[in-house]
């Protein structure tokens, strides 16, 4: 184990701009995700027709289908029906799909648990049944969606990883380089990877914690 | 879609397929006796026994699971081991999968009324014989739905073995499409072969799940 030879500037700086990029793509992608997944999520719930059952089908799809699978696909075997992407937009493209539709299950099951007496409640003072969705639902449904969403924020973050299939220079990607060069560095560069991944996510669950004793 | 893919490459297909469920399983197997390992130790009255259990399930919950992968093939490569990558990667899926399973455990366990520890005790049952005779038997039904969500995982999971060059169906499928050229074709059937696995699992989990709702 050579920890002075795996932890040099050159390296250190290599797997720093690793980590940049995992960030920037787990930022773009929860973004994305979290709009895309409350707009199928607010479909699923409301029972539109033709438009709710084209997302079911679309959600169970997508969460009964590896993420790998579709980094690759959307990587390389789309190019083959003519759209192409970049590396970095084909990453946060799947990761928003595939999260997406964790999170529309999560946004739907919030809303469901809204009780059912605030909604005849709302609609019998006179509100409209979008008014009621925006200001009775949502409010109260969002509260009890912030744990299960920051966890799939984490496995989100987590996922990146597997961007290694289309070789995006994120930090696993960036570790797998450093190992390769030579086995004496194997194991202080999988600590200390292990290390970077365990604080970013941990420092999410507290401002998890710290949003659910506020809201609630 | 071209069918002469499928059935021109069938063998390798059904090997790369046997060896996804092979790996699952195993890691299903594993993954569940060390979840309820560690999910004793997490309710045990030893402070050590519990400090260990917790610190295990934050830090394995926060790091990816390439990275669990990782530490097993280029870990053991570096000490001087050399696992195979689907040995590799079948322990390092069951070690990541085992801290989920623990934490379904613990609140299966944790759900049970306190009542029934505390008559079970009363009528002279020893502390072993309560919880396997009144307590897990009871647990069980609980944790049955969230096992069935990480089995489904593994299955999605076990793509990950590819990154190791573990034969898995990912892996496969890798070989048929740069002997065929057709990228497109070759991944849509992969994505029929793990919806074949996984659609009938949700469905069923969902069924055992509403049977449960029903009798509480």
């Amino acid at each position: 184990m050579d920890f002075a030879g795996a932890y040099s500037p050159e390296n250190l700086k290599f797997l720093l701009d690793g980590l940049y990029i995992t960030l920037i793509v787990a930022f773009a992608a929860i973004v994305l995700s979290f709009i895309l997944g409350c707009v199928i999520g607010v479909i699923r719930y409301t029972k539109v027709p033709v438009l709710s059952p084209i997302m079911f089908v679309f959600v169970e799809l997508i969460r009964n289908l590896p993420l790998l699978l579709l980094i690759f696909f959307i990587r390389f075997a789309l190019p083959e029906v003519g759209i192409k992407m970049g590396l970095i937009t084909a990453a946060i493209a799947a990761l928003t799909i595939f999260e997406a539709a964790m999170i529309a299950e999560i946004v739907r099951g919030g809303l469901a648990s809204v009780d059912k007496g605030q909604i005849e409640a709302a609609r019998s003072s006179g509100l409209s049944s979008f008014q009621t969705l925006w200001h009775i639902v949502l409010p109260q449904g969002l509260r009890r969606m912030v744990p299960p969403l920051v966890s799939q924020f984490i496995s989100l973050l987590k996922d990146t990883s597997l961007a290694v299939v289309i070789s995006l220079p994120e930090l696993m990607h960036n570790a797998q380089i450093v190992i390769g060069h030579g086995y004496t560095y194997t194991i202080p560069t999988l600590i200390l990877v292990a290390v970077i991944y365990f604080t970013v996510n941990f420092m999410l669950s507290i401002v998890s914690r710290r949003l659910e004793s506020k809201s609630i | 879609m071209d069918f002469s893919i499928l059935t021109g490459n069938f063998d390798i297909y059904m090997e790369g397929f046997y060896n996804t469920i092979l790996s699952s399983v195993i890691a299903l197997v594993g993954s569940f006796l060390l979840g309820a390992l560690i999910a004793v130790f997490r309710i045990s009255s030893v402070r050590g026994l519990r400090w260990f259990g917790a610190g295990f399930v934050e830090f394995v919950r926060n790091i990816p699971l390439l990275l669990v992968v990782f530490v097993f093939y280029y870990g053991s490569s570096a000490l001087g081991l050399s696992i195979e990558g689907f040995a590799a990667g079948t322990i390092g899926l069951a070690v990541y999968t085992s801290a989920f399973i623990a934490e379904a455990i613990r609140a299966g366990i944790m759900a049970v009324p306190k009542g029934q520890m505390e008559a079970a005790r009363s009528s002279g049952l020893n502390y072993i014989q309560t919880m396997v005779h009144i307590i897990l038997p009871q647990a069980i039904k609980l944790v049955i739905p969230p096992l069935g969500n990480q089995f489904i995982n593994l299955i999605k999971n076990s793509s990950v073995l590819t990154l190791v060059a573990g034969m898995d169906l990912m892996y496969f499928a890798d070989i048929i499409s740069t002997d065929t050229y057709r990228t497109f074709d070759t991944y849509i059937f992969v994505a029929i072969f793990y919806l074949v696995l996984t659609v009938p699992l949700s469905y069923g989990i969902r069924v055992w799940e509403r049977r449960l709702q029903r009798k509480y």
